[in-house]
């Protein structure tokens, strides 16, 4: 059955307080998931204090800063720090999204950091992808034809192009997958919001020569269809995309190519 | 023991079962159908509120109170069927328990279905 509670070595504890605000500047609070595979303890949450006044303005900024100057074992992945790469996806104040796109004046009071949900963590706030990324490469997401390439590049009308704005812009930061309860129940089977969005991308590109091959993959009762339009994916999508419409289009080109 | 089989094994699993659209479909098509059925049942027991089993029988005796009843007891335990199968599969993950049941399932929709049919009959065939 599906598990509602924690397992008893996940169970969150009340963690160190590693430093306290001083009487001048805007200070605010940080609390923090963290868990070493190292000490065999519990998950827990510490709390940091940082003076907004010294800081970048994003949340991504006050995580640098906590392990530049105050914590060195704080664990996290980012890279860009401009919302391309996808590195930095966490759960902050609530929400999955990018921590370097997120500004700090979005969030009232506490800033809450967590990793991405229903995901093996690695370290504090790195979960492991792996899955994810397996599932991405399940659907094939490159260009395939059969047709004799032609000498420079294969055409596309423009309106065709513009079918793949809203798609190509997604940069697999898993916010999507890791905030939708199906993706939470059934990962192992269910392919998830991104690369379902994904699998849209190539079905949908009038130069692929794949697409009914790419719609009998996908056609399963767990891979597409544990979508119940539930729309986590869309509001989590940190660069403004909507995944639950493609994943309803792919559920469209089911039903057209049957009638 | 560590689980040596790759990621993309794992994710591939068995393939494809290449259905589910028809699951898809028939939900949406009860669904629809569901809407005008259900208001008719309302109305029908707003009319019927407090009333004797002669009256009863007399309003399903006519033909078209007793088809709609029944393609509403149709519609309604497939839409019921394969609404209680997804919820059967998404939250039940041991595979015995899982096909226990969506046995269960089909055998109690088909149990209500029929005595929902019987009883529709009796009434407007009359005793």
């Amino acid at each position: 059955m599906v598990e509602l509670a924690l397992p008893k070595n996940s169970k969150l504890t009340e963690g160190k307080t590693w430093n306290k605000p001083k009487a001048k500047g805007d200070w605010r609070e940080f609390r923090v998931y963290r868990w070493s595979p190292d000490d065999g303890k519990n998950p827990h949450v510490d709390s940091y204090h940082i003076n907004l006044d010294e800081c970048g303005p994003m949340v991504l900024d006050a995580l640098i800063k906590i392990k530049a100057e105050i914590d060195p074992t704080l664990t996290f992945r980012r890279s860009c720090r401009e919302g391309i790469c996808g590195s930095c996806a966490m759960n902050v104040d609530g929400t999955n999204t990018l921590a370097c796109t997120r500004g700090m004046d979005e969030i009232k009071g506490t800033v809450k950091i967590y990793p991405l949900p229903h995901q093996p963590v690695v370290k504090d706030l790195v979960p492991d992808l792996t899955n994810f990324y397996a599932q991405h490469r399940s659907i094939q997401p490159w260009l395939q034809t059969e047709t004799t390439e032609p000498p420079k590049e294969w055409k596309q009308s423009r309106e065709d192009r513009e079918k793949l704005d809203g798609l190509y812009e997604c940069i697999m930061c898993a916010c999507c997958s890791t905030s939708c309860p199906s993706y939470w129940w059934n990962s192992d089977r269910y392919l998830g919001p991104a690369v379902l969005l994904q699998a849209y991308r190539w079905v949908i590109d009038s130069r692929d020569e794949a697409t009914g091959e790419r719609l009998d993959n996908l056609e399963d009762p767990f891979r597409l269809y544990r979508c119940h339009t539930i729309m986590n994916c869309s509001k989590a999508c940190p660069k403004g995309l909507n995944p639950a419409k493609a994943i309803a289009e792919l559920k469209k080109k089911m039903v057209e190519r049957r009638y | 023991m560590a689980d040596m089989r790759t990621p993309l094994n794992k994710v591939r699993g068995l393939g494809s079962a290449k259905e589910g659209a028809d699951h898809f479909w028939k939900q949406r098509i009860t669904g629809l159908a569901n809407i005008p059925l259900t208001l008719f049942l309302v109305v029908t027991v707003i009319l019927l509120a407090g009333k004797d089993h002669s009256t009863v029988a007399a309003y399903l005796g006519s033909p078209l109170a007793a088809i709609a009843m029944m393609a509403l007891v149709i519609s309604g335990a497939i839409h019921m069927r394969l609404g209680m199968q997804v919820i059967i599969e998404d939250y039940v993950h041991g595979e015995g328990a899982k096909i226990i049941c969506l046995m269960t399932n089909t055998f109690f929709t088909i149990l209500m279905g029929l005595a929902c049919m019987y009883a529709i009959i009796k009434l407007s065939l009359g005793n």
